[in-house]
């Protein structure tokens, strides 16, 4: 695709130790797309997610989000830069409500101060109003009950809690969004609804979205590309057909077919 | 919100019926008792170590970070009022709003109300000093980092004697300790006397109730929700967009104003600043009243002090010292007063992990465990 890339990772690797978990890739993610990586369980697959997020740093290469060089940024100043993500085991702060968890969310967008906050100004109070509000209708948007939103996170649902966690990445008003295995953990009806979902995100909020799947019908469904790591490498890359299509990718995950 | 674990959410009026009518018996609490009573002395002291208690609280209650090393700010505190309400510098003579008494008297001599300013400030800093190195920390390897920080304050204190700053000027008085300290002298009041220990009281109470507000408010704003994030999940945390070392340092810095205003006013209040206050345990004494209290809850931060302070002041002094002798044994109880809060810290552990009065989240964290922080090892990366 020859698309403007919101974001550019080339040649980047990732060395724990002598174990090399990311290994010399290049990857872009084109605006306003959903774009999936695939691949075995080891793949590196959610190593790259956290080095595009900060939580890592690539050993080599260079990662660039909207033109900037983002490689060595912390994680905080990426999110603020315009990035959101979930976790593949949801990582909601468990003792905070729905609502609070949101506005977590909304940090790097918020300005209240430490003199502010204590004493209170109106603007503070704006600010914690609208930022309250804000958080109401975003988990309105991605499907949490009002009657759940006051609930602490451990008590939800486990639907809930991804929602929940997807409303958070989504406050920090993010222009890419990085899903890792969203739909682990959902039924195939609840599956579908995420899919449609994340159309949404892309048609309403003009989103970029980039995830980590395994749940083929998921992959092929709403896919626009789809890019297969195996041990640490990029092994292909196109539309959902031509990787289906691909006897490497077949490979890597049905085993080097023997003649029959 | 569901009510899991009793009585505990109260209606909002209620809660603050009972805080109202908290403040008001502390108000009046000294009204009961001679000027110059041994209660309302304790009670100060006591109200001064709530002041501490809650300063911990920031950092150790709602940041998460364990400091063992919180007898530093104290330290430092108190210095300041060894520093700039004392003769200790009698070459100079420096009086900046102060009565006419000690407008004679040599050395630098500054008013009350300035120097708790420069404590909180001088603490605010040495705070993100000690911060900084545990930054990539977690845990229980933070603690090692505070306990010794809080170690090396103590040993500058006590050779401190040995160090010249300026002239023949020293730093500390080492176990001599810098004596007498200028009585609080607060504008429009007469300067306050120690026959007299009620405006004492009333002044450690409205460092309280000052210390009780920015708590309160800093717990319900953008830093508090970060400050639990970051207790709960660094990792989630960072990925919000919440600046984990800043944010750190923040809760080092305020826990440690508190510690060093309420040291500012001990140093005052006791008349001496001396070496030989500023050790290790008196680190676990304020941690212990936190615990027991229990954890980022203010008014069980509160309720865990007093009763720590007057556990130690009254209870086992007065009350219970001559136990051990009528049993036929040989010691005083005075003298295993930390054996005595050890025990109870046990006990509380076993019976009440959460503490007396629990903070919500402490408790749904220690009854049902939060997901396990599998640490992700560059995140902190400053």
């Amino acid at each position: 695709m020859t698309e403007d890339p919101i974001l550019t990772a080339t040649r980047v690797s990732k060395i724990f130790g002598g174990l090399v978990a990311v290994n010399d890739v290049t990857f872009d993610i084109p605006r306003r797309r959903i774009v999936t990586i695939i691949g075995p369980n080891g793949a590196g697959k959610t190593t790259f997610f956290n080095m595009l997020t900060g939580l890592y740093r690539a050993s080599t290469g260079r990662i660039a989000f909207e033109g900037r060089d983002i490689t060595r940024a912390r994680p905080d100043r990426i999110t603020k830069a315009g990035v959101a993500r979930t976790f593949q085991n949801i990582r909601l702060f468990s003792t905070m409500t729905a609502v609070e968890n949101v506005m977590v969310g909304e940090h790097a967008r918020m300005k209240a101060g430490i003199v502010g906050s204590v004493l209170r100004t109106p603007w503070v109070r704006r600010e914690e109003r609208r930022v309250r509000e804000r958080a109401r209708e975003l988990l309105d948007f991605v499907g949490v009950r009002k009657d759940q939103q006051e609930q602490l996170a451990s008590n939800l649902s486990y639907g809930d809690q991804r929602r929940v966690e997807i409303a958070r990445a989504l406050a920090s008003e993010p222009r890419l969004l990085l899903l890792d295995e969203p739909t682990a953990g959902m039924n195939p009806n609840e599956s579908l609804r995420l899919t449609e979902f994340m159309i949404r995100l892309r048609d309403e909020l003009g989103l970029t979205i980039l995830m980590i799947e395994h749940d083929m019908k998921v992959v092929m469904g709403v896919s626009e590309r789809i890019t297969v790591f195996d041990h640490g490498e990029k092994i292909a890359e196109g539309d959902p057909a031509t990787v289906r299509a691909n006897p490497r990718v077949i490979e890597a995950y049905l085993g080097k077919q023997e003649a029959a | 919100m569901r009510r899991r674990f009793g009585a505990r959410t109260l209606p909002r009026g209620v809660n603050f019926a009972l805080a109202a009518a908290a403040i008001a018996l502390a108000i009046v609490f000294p009204l009961f008792f001679p000027p110059g009573s041994g209660w309302v002395d304790d009670m100060t002291i006591a109200l001064a170590y709530v002041v501490m208690g809650l300063g911990l609280n920031v950092v150790v209650g709602y940041a998460g970070l364990l400091d063992l090393g919180y007898v530093a700010f104290f330290a430092i505190g108190a210095y300041t009022t060894g520093w700039f309400m004392s003769g200790f510098y009698g070459d100079v003579n420096v009086h900046v709003f102060v009565s006419e008494f000690t407008k004679a008297l040599p050395g630098i001599h500054l008013n009350f109300l300035l120097v708790v300013v420069i404590a909180a400030a001088l603490c605010a800093v040495a705070g993100i000093i000690i911060g900084l190195p545990t930054l990539r920390l977690r845990g229980d390897y933070i603690a090692i980092v505070t306990l010794a920080f809080g170690e090396i304050i103590r040993v500058f204190a006590i050779e401190g004697n040995e160090i010249t700053i300026a002239g023949n000027a020293k730093l500390t008085a080492g176990r001599q300790g810098i004596t007498p300290i200028d009585k609080i002298d607060l504008p429009f009041l007469d300067q306050f006397t120690s026959l007299n220990l009620r405006p004492w009281y009333w002044t450690a109470l409205g460092l309280v109730l000052v210390v009780l507000f920015v708590n309160i408010r800093l717990r319900d704003s953008r830093l508090g929700r970060a400050w639990i994030a970051l207790r709960e999940d660094e990792v989630a945390a960072a990925s919000m967009g919440i600046p984990l070392v800043k944010t750190k340092l923040m809760a080092y810095g305020v826990g440690a104003a508190f510690g060093g205003m309420s040291g500012a006013f001990l140093g005052s209040f006791l008349n001496t600043v001396n070496a030989d206050q500023f050790a290790f345990g008196f680190s676990i004494f304020i941690l212990a009243m936190i615990i027991l209290g229990g954890l980022g809850s203010v008014w069980g931060v509160v309720i865990g002090s007093l009763a720590l302070s007057l556990i130690n002041t009254r209870l086992i002094p007065d009350v219970l010292n001559d136990v051990p002798s009528s049993l036929g044994l040989d010691f005083n109880l005075v003298d295993v007063n930390y054996g005595i809060f050890g025990f109870l810290l046990v006990l509380m552990m076993v019976l009440r992990p959460e503490g007396l009065l629990p903070e919500r989240r402490r408790q749904i964290e220690l009854h049902e465990g939060t997901p396990g922080d599998e640490a992700l090892v560059e995140v902190t990366h400053a």
